[in-house]
């Protein structure tokens, strides 16, 4: 009782900053009153209680099912299983991602508006639908190389580094319609669930191999799934 | 309330169907290739359950509570009426009223500090960087130092989509910065910087900066929604990794001198 009091506490000391800034700027600066304000505080009910209910799952569902599988991976010594396990789970939670979806859906605009395709709706649906599997792709792809890295313990900023290089390449050859969009599909790929998950598995994959370091090598993974896509996506608008 | 219940029913439908796919893969591995029963199975079924229905709860309450008066605030703030710019007069050139617009700026600051401070998924890496560090990682400390950095990243984004310089010059000086920094920070912060720069941006965050990208596009003379609007949620992946290794490299000094300080006390 006394830890979901404390829990209940934080979701609320959380949402306190978004509360004050949206007052401050909507009666202070806007000056207007707010429109259904009790239905707005019901709403803020449910969002603590929703970030309480999240943060005890996280910690009693999705953290130990991540670490579990990490350290079952890793004594089972099977590498190809474990990297077609990463793959399949950068794939899977990308592909359905709603704030990908949108992104591939104003992308098609975007490039049906700038002549690279053509303006019909099936035109812009493959566009659309190729862009999401190529992104999806990149992030499976990403998530396999960051578990690679963590097992053969290189540093990650070495991978960054070239990964930023591979940024920069590809905005010298892409089209400028796609920049922005590519730009952007790096931030919406990593999913609130996707997040916890893909932690939980680095950090246990480097606390079960002997000589790796949870601090130093389990994170990284997610830096990986927010740079590849960008790569990925600019590639896509090079080729077609 | 029937109302309220078909939304919520709606809401959660839509949140079984995005962890349905993961679930799969999960379960799938470890029935077929694991082969192991799951430690406490219906404790961690059951925080999959409290996952689910807590983020239908947020989402629910985001929709109703914060969403449309954020973003229609965000449309009102980038109104050239409200802040008093003849856009008329400076059609070609209005990247030199930039100062102007200040309001958007002291809005993008608010606004990215704050939806980031309430952002689930940074909370989970906050508490998983914590217990790793065995408690040398203080959770508040990395998420504020985190909201700082897409504070400001957001507020240069928008000073971006003003002036209408474009995007990739920004983001290869970031690049570089971040660079030099990896040179510095310390060797242990270094992999959970370069990870908060992509934790930052989802549930909470996204869909008030869209709308202030897009309000801004829209209403700047010479931008374009559809290329202008872009590039903001970038700027808030990026500055995050800056400010992360930034607060690691003050700590790092603080604890020196502080260090310095004992020694020099105790040589008296």
């Amino acid at each position: 009782m006394k830890a979901l009091i404390k829990a209940f506490y934080e979701s609320t000391r959380d949402l306190l900053p978004i509360v004050v800034v949206i007052a401050f700027f909507q009666l202070l600066v806007l000056q207007q009153p707010f429109p259904g304000l009790l239905k707005m505080l019901g709403g803020l009910l449910m969002v603590v209680l929703g970030l309480t209910l999240f943060v005890h799952g996280l910690r009693t569902g999705l953290f130990p099912i991540g670490e579990t599988m990490a350290y079952d991976f890793a004594r089972k010594g099977s590498l190809p299983w474990l990297l077609l396990f990463a793959f399949a789970l950068g794939f899977g939670t990308t592909v359905a991602e709603p704030a990908l979806i949108a992104v591939a859906d104003e992308a098609a605009e975007v490039a049906a508006n700038g002549g690279m395709i053509a303006s019909t709706d099936s035109a812009m649906e493959s566009y659309a639908h190729g862009l999401r599997m190529t992104v999806a792709v990149s992030v499976g792809f990403a998530i396999m190389l960051g578990v690679f890295r963590i097992i053969k313990g290189w540093p990650v900023q070495y991978l960054i580094l070239g990964g930023y290089i591979g940024v920069l390449v590809m905005t010298m050859f892409a089209p400028q319609e796609i920049i922005g969009i590519a730009y952007d599909s790096g931030g919406v790929t990593t999913s609130t669930i996707t997040v916890p998950l893909v932690t939980a598995l680095g950090v246990g994959l480097a606390s079960s191999i002997a000589g790796r370091n949870p601090m130093v090598d389990g994170f990284g993974l997610i830096a990986f799934a927010s740079l590849t896509p960008m790569i990925f996506v600019m590639a896509y608008g090079i080729v077609l | 309330m029937t109302d309220w219940l078909l939304e919520f029913a709606g809401i959660f439908f839509d949140t079984v169907t995005d962890v349905l796919p993961i679930a799969t893969i999960l379960f799938g591995f470890q029935f077929l290739v694991i082969r192991r029963q799951i430690p406490h199975l219906y404790r961690i079924l059951s925080g999959f359950f409290y996952v689910i229905l807590g983020l239908a709860f947020f989402l629910m309450g985001l929709e109703q509570a914060l969403f449309p008066v954020g973003k229609l605030m965000a449309q009102q703030l980038t109104d050239p009426h409200f802040l008093g710019i003849d856009v008329e007069l400076y059609k070609e050139t209005i990247a030199t009223q930039w100062a102007s617009y200040y309001w958007v700026y002291l809005f993008a600051f608010a606004i990215g500090f704050s939806t980031t401070i309430a952002e689930p998924s940074l909370i989970a890496v906050a508490i998983k960087a914590n217990d790793v560090s065995g408690g040398n990682i203080n959770p508040w400390g990395l998420r504020i130092a985190v909201a700082i950095g897409v504070a400001l990243g957001i507020s240069l984004g928008a000073f971006r989509i003003i002036t209408g310089t474009p995007l990739h010059y920004y983001i290869i000086s970031g690049y570089i910065v971040v660079m030099l920094q990896t040179m510095f920070a310390p060797r242990s912060i270094i992999a959970l910087a370069y990870d908060s720069g992509g934790v930052t941006t989802s549930t909470v965050t996204v869909p008030l900066v869209a709308a202030l990208g897009l309000g801004l596009s829209a209403t700047v003379p010479g931008r374009n929604p559809m290329l202008d609007g872009f590039g903001l949620i970038a700027f808030a992946s990026l500055f995050p990794i800056m400010s992360v290794m930034g607060y690691a490299q003050l700590g790092r000094w603080y604890a020196h001198r502080q260090q310095q300080k004992t020694e020099y006390n105790t040589e008296e």
